[in-house]
């Protein structure tokens, strides 16, 4: 028996290696690269430039960075406002709030938004401001209101309660505490998973394609979708390939962003 | 007669069924450095947070130069900027830089303009040796430098008296000097101080009243060096005797 475990080890390694790159191998030559070419990178003849990236960049990214913001920044209005509720003295408050946490974490956006759109129009014959695009965008603030509001809730508890009891004993007003020592603390703990809470908005935003848009309000998702049954790559999927590419293009930076931070702030508690 | 800085009267607090003060009588005069010591648990600390209210009494009355603290008519946080507070952990605010540290109540409760609030911080940040430090943050700091920026922060409330709660209890022994000489120059100038506190050569040396709490009452009280060095209780003589 000449075979150390050292041996072992490293034969059972190899076959891995092995393995793998019969497998990469295999698909390489049973794959019939002419015809994904043709259905996923096809740029219908014309130049990249003049075919669907045009639109894709500067109608779709641009309305879904867009439309992303603008959810953001009202589900982060929401959620800071729930989450105060749900920390309040007045019980009421923390009933309301933990309500409507519950309540809308446990419904898909898409019912929301759905509703905000068709379902109050054809109840009240009220459309919410926007137009369609409007009313889908308030259908995510008020579900991206309830997951921030758990988020931001987690961070304002996590800010020691000696802060609060030095801003109080001070003679600082409970008003004055929160907003000038305990929510800059408490944002500073929560910028990563808010990270997180914006690349899953942007993701969201390609749900408004259900709900429809004029042809220059369109996210990605709905230019991508058009794409594939006109212009240039018509009757392919490249427009979805593309629109993949330009996807990963913001949240590839954006997630490496919070893994950035999640490390410089396990440094910084040390 | 003039009230007491700080009198309490018949105090008890309890957290459910487990009573940490069972009927305090207690009084700090104008001027005087009271300390406050006993073993862990004894109810030292809960006694102290009493007196700004960041315990909530469950009977007995608190009197802040005569003013009842637990009235709802009392404006707490007006009372509150009148009496210093200084933390076991010092509770600094991290997120500042240590001349914010000190203007930030100052102007936010005291309504000064940034100037003059700037002005009291330096003042403060001087008498705590510090002034070098004024833009560090707290975390740049040692533990004696930040409990010393703790005290100045307090002081710039220009408070009537001052409560410490085991101000070097969190320090390494070798900083506990710098704190100690800060609390002394205090005391000398004449500012009203209630310390809780292990430090007995502290509480010998400067300390006008030595209280002696167990159990969550008062066991003994008198001068400082009577009440070391001639304990009248048994509980008195046994903590003494592990301490010293």
């Amino acid at each position: 028996m000449g075979v150390t475990r050292r041996q072992r080890a490293l034969l059972v390694q190899t076959t891995l290696y092995v393995v793998l790159a019969a497998a990469v191998v295999a698909l390489a030559l049973v794959a019939d690269w002419p015809v994904i070419r043709e259905n996923f990178w096809n740029s219908g003849g014309i130049g990249w430039a003049d075919g669907n990236w045009g639109d894709l960049i500067t109608i779709g990214m641009v309305n879904t960075v867009k439309y992303t913001a603008i959810a953001f920044a009202g589900g982060l209005a929401l959620g800071l406002v729930l989450a105060l509720m749900r920390l309040s003295p007045v019980a009421p408050y923390r009933w309301l709030a933990t309500a409507y946490v519950e309540f809308f974490r446990g419904l898909p956006a898409l019912v929301v938004m759905i509703f905000m759109s068709t379902g109050l129009p054809i109840a009240f014959g009220w459309t919410p401001p926007g137009g369609t695009v409007g009313a889908g965008l308030i259908g995510l603030i008020m579900v991206a209101g309830a997951y921030m509001a758990e988020t931001l809730r987690a961070g304002i508890q996590a800010v020691p309660k000696g802060q609060t009891e030095a801003a109080r004993s001070l003679g600082m007003r409970p008003g004055a505490t929160t907003v000038k020592v305990v929510l800059p603390q408490a944002f500073r703990i929560v910028i990563p998973p808010l990270t997180n809470e914006f690349v899953l908005l942007i993701k969201d935003t390609a749900l408004l394609f259900l709900l429809g848009a004029a042809a220059n309000e369109r996210e990605l998702t709905s230019v991508a979708k058009d794409f594939l049954t006109s212009g240039p790559s018509a009757g392919t999927a490249t427009s979805l390939i593309q629109a993949a590419l330009l996807y990963l293009a913001i949240t590839l930076p954006l997630t490496q962003l919070v893994a950035w931070l999640e490390r410089r702030q396990r440094k910084a508690v040390r | 007669m003039t009230a007491s800085a700080i009198e309490v009267r018949g105090l008890h607090k309890h957290y459910g069924q487990h009573e940490v003060l069972k009927g305090i009588d207690f009084h700090v005069d104008a001027g005087q450095v009271v300390c406050v010591i006993g073993p862990s648990g004894s109810g030292k600390s809960t006694l102290l947070r009493c007196v700004n209210r960041l315990e909530e009494p469950s009977a007995g009355e608190i009197l802040i130069e005569g003013v009842d603290i637990c009235d709802r008519r009392t404006d707490l946080d007006e009372m509150r900027s009148r009496i210093g507070m200084v933390f076991q952990q010092f509770n600094l605010f991290p997120h500042l830089s240590v001349l914010k540290n000190l203007t930030l109540a100052q102007r936010s409760v005291r309504g000064r303009a940034k100037e003059e609030a700037v002005e009291v911080a330096r003042q403060n940040l001087a008498k705590v040796g510090l002034s070098e430090k004024e833009s560090a943050y707290p975390a740049h700091l040692s533990g004696g430098q930040q409990q010393r920026v703790a005290i100045a922060r307090a002081l710039s409330m220009n408070p009537d008296m001052m409560l410490f709660d085991e101000p070097t209890s969190a320090l390494d022994p070798e900083l506990v000097g710098d704190v100690l000489a800060v609390m002394k120059e205090l005391a000398r100038e004449g500012m009203t101080m209630m310390v809780v506190t292990h430090e007995m050569g502290f509480a010998r040396e400067v300390g006008d009243k030595l209280v002696f709490m167990d159990d969550g009452i008062v066991v003994e009280e008198g001068r400082p060096a009577e009440v070391l060095s001639h304990p009248q209780h048994e509980r008195t003589r046994s903590f003494l005797s592990k301490v010293l």
